[in-house]
């Protein structure tokens, strides 16, 4: 039989389905005690729309993989970062057309700086590869995405944006 | 499933799979909320409907937007901004309804006017209808998220575990809100002639809202160590309003506060003319058929 964490780390987001729970750093902690498996994830956005269905796709994985008594937990602290997002996800991110976020490494405690203009992040066009990209939107088709164009091949593209 | 009709499959299984928004589980669901001792609860439920009341009633306004936005992307911006505040709007709601024993969508939909405890600047109008201005919802987000980022900053530290991770949580896509707004504060008063005088126009439009954002309430002062006293807040957010309106060439207006009725404003349940309006349309699809869910 498959381990819960198996079958819990295989469900896909589903805004993303190009990744998994487990790539995006939603899952935190999958328990099994008992017969019961306890799934702890932890929302991206706090007005994420899509946590009760990454819920209610765990509870049906579980249960359909023959564990019946699944309980699902929301934990806030800490807050999901993009840097949480693995390697692989990265990866699955780019090679479906997404380009994905930038490494920004602890928050430090204190008043958050103001940015009077875009971040000048360099974000590599993921269908051609060149850096010359512009930043169209900061807010895309989902809370965690931005909008961009590449000025090498023409195409607009989507960003995980740095949270 | 059949795809002959597209309502049945919209409908079919699992409604959630396939509509985001029908059959949510509350905000807080599955996440430790054991009151911290010592806290006076009634105090914490009071404070948890101010903060979720800002960002409720502001939501709504942003909302108005959607569709009528000068451009797609502003639309887009604007709606998304309003999910990231509703998102924390239900955490809020749904921490102070476990004191007050009153479910998220009843604190929002079934509450009247009176008991409301936003401030007056989240409730305005500032269109899209007649007499608003782009400019001035951009003035206000400029305002309302500045203030709401250094609260929150502080909120990290909260005695309530809750709050804490609220803040925590939040505190990022305040970050986002900020710099958007600052951005086209400075895209406009740097602009044309008619951009600049109408985002000026617009900061003249919010700016007697502010100091009510910094005035100390009572339930701020019980609550030491839970709540953050807005006052303490005003050197911080007054410093990044400076910078952002120097970069943008515009002038900081003088009248910074609104009459008030016998000395009481939003935090007391006294609101301006426009929250009656905003509560009716927000509040009548659910008056008119209790126990909606969509």
């Amino acid at each position: 039989m498959t381990t819960a964490l198996e079958v819990a780390s295989a469900v896909r987001d589903p805004e993303l389905p190009v990744l998994t729970l487990a790539d995006l750093g939603v899952l935190r902690d999958v328990e099994e005690e008992d017969g019961r498996v306890v799934v702890t994830i932890t929302p991206t956005y706090s007005g994420c729309p899509a946590i009760d269905e990454m819920g209610a796709d765990l509870r049906r994985s579980l249960v359909g993989a023959g564990y019946p008594d699944v309980e699902v937990r929301l934990s806030l602290s800490p807050a999901w970062t993009t840097d949480w997002i693995s390697e692989e996800g990265r990866s699955k991110l780019a090679a479906a057309g997404i380009a994905p976020p930038s490494r920004i490494g602890p928050t430090v405690a204190g008043p958050v700086p103001l940015n009077l203009v875009p971040p000048s992040r360099q974000v590599a066009c993921p269908q051609c590869g060149s850096l010359n990209t512009s930043e169209i939107s900061r807010f895309g088709s989902t809370a965690c995405k931005a909008l961009r164009r590449c000025h090498a091949c023409a195409e607009p593209f989507e960003h995980v944006k740095e949270i | 499933m059949s795809f002959d009709n597209a309502y049945e499959s919209l409908l079919g299984g699992e409604d959630a799979h396939w509509a985001f928004g029908t059959g949510f589980s509350e905000a807080l669901s599955g996440v430790n909320r054991e009151f911290p001792a010592g806290v006076d609860r009634e105090a914490l439920a009071a404070y948890c409907l101010m903060l979720g009341d800002d960002a409720l009633i502001f939501s709504q306004r942003l909302s108005e937007w959607c569709s009528r936005a000068p451009e797609l992307e502003e639309d887009i911006a604007l709606a998304n901004i309003a999910l990231d505040l509703l998102g924390q709007a239900r955490m809020l709601l749904t921490r102070a309804g476990e004191v007050l024993g009153r479910d998220e969508d009843a604190l929002a939909y079934l509450r009247d006017e009176r008991e409301f405890r936003n401030v007056h600047l989240a409730e305005i109008d500032c269109g899209p209808g007649p007499g608003g201005d782009f400019a001035a919802t951009i003035a206000r987000l400029l305002v309302f998220s500045s203030w709401r980022l250094a609260l929150f900053s502080r909120l990290r530290g909260s005695a309530d575990p809750v709050l804490a991770a609220i803040a925590e949580k939040g505190l990022k896509e305040l970050a986002y809100h900020r710099d958007h707004a600052a951005q086209w504060t400075v895209r406009l008063g740097d602009g044309t002639d008619e951009s600049h005088r109408r985002m000026q126009a617009g900061l003249e439009r919010v700016w007697p809202f502010v100091d009510e954002l910094f005035a100390t309430h009572a339930v701020e002062v019980t609550l030491a160590g839970v709540a953050v006293d807005p006052a303490s807040l005003r050197s911080e957010v007054d410093g990044v309003l400076e910078a952002v309106l120097n970069a943008a060439g515009l002038t900081r207006p003088t009248d910074t506060r609104a009459a008030r009725v016998a000395g009481m404003a939003g935090r007391d349940g006294v609101h301006t003319e426009a929250m009656g309006f905003l509560l009716a349309e927000m509040q009548h699809l659910y008056r008119s058929l209790p126990g909606a869910v969509w």
